[in-house]
């Protein structure tokens, strides 16, 4: 078992470990928020273990060749850019579609700046009004 | 070294605890959430069983189901915003 075969099975260790410990806070957490929160980031690092971690280790075996390693290397990048993508979709869906927050959170940035915006339109949607009434 | 059969096993047992989200989930988000995550998991998976055959091959199967699952999610996310 040569170097780069031990490296390689490190790192797909570590990334199922990562892999267990998304699947643990999609169970533990309260709500859907918190699961988005714990299970993207332990799954997007885990699969860039894995996926990297399989191209190093098939360079150490015998039928391994550099292919291997772009082609993985190709995966995670790939899966390194669309899963926060996929992650913030769905969960701005989720917001929009009502989905409450747990009652121990404390704090609610997108409200406040819907809030914000929607008092800043109407300002703006009075300003006009009043000069014409002046007028 | 441990040997690839365990990690199969750990993905699987990983799969499984996301698998009891799906079910168990109140909301749609809940279990939209946790098919995402069951999908990542998958394409991890596909990529081990690629060297556990050692046949490259499977490695492209793998980057189509991560791109299909990308769409498929963003499809999801635009019905929940009332867009489709």
């Amino acid at each position: 078992m040569s170097a780069l075969s031990i490296i390689g099975e490190i790192l797909v260790l570590l990334g199922t470990f990562f892999y267990f410990l998304s699947s643990l806070g999609l169970i533990r957490m309260p709500d859907v928020y918190n699961r988005m929160q714990t299970a993207t980031k332990s799954a997007t690092l885990g699969s860039l273990g894995v996926i990297i971690g399989v191209g190093i280790w098939a360079l150490g075996s015998d039928f391994g060749s550099a292919a291997w390693l772009t082609k993985t290397i190709v995966i995670a990048v790939f899966l390194l850019l669309t899963n926060p993508i996929s992650a913030h979709a769905l969960i701005r869906g989720a917001y929009k579609s009502g989905v409450p927050l747990w009652e121990g959170s404390v704090v609610d940035r997108y409200r406040e700046h819907l809030e914000a915006k929607k008092s800043t339109e109407v300002e703006a949607s009075k300003k006009p009004a009043e000069e014409g009434g002046e007028e | 070294m441990i040997g690839i059969n365990v990690y199969l096993a750990l993905i699987a047992v990983a799969t499984l605890l996301s698998m009891y989200r799906v079910f168990r989930g109140p909301t749609t988000v809940d279990r939209l959430v946790a098919v995402d995550i069951m999908t990542t998991i998958t394409t991890g998976l596909m990529v081990l069983f690629a060297l556990y055959y050692g046949r490259m091959i499977f490695l492209d199967v793998a980057l189509v189901y991560a791109i299909l699952a990308f769409g498929g999610v963003i499809a999801f996310a635009r019905y929940l915003e009332g867009g489709l």
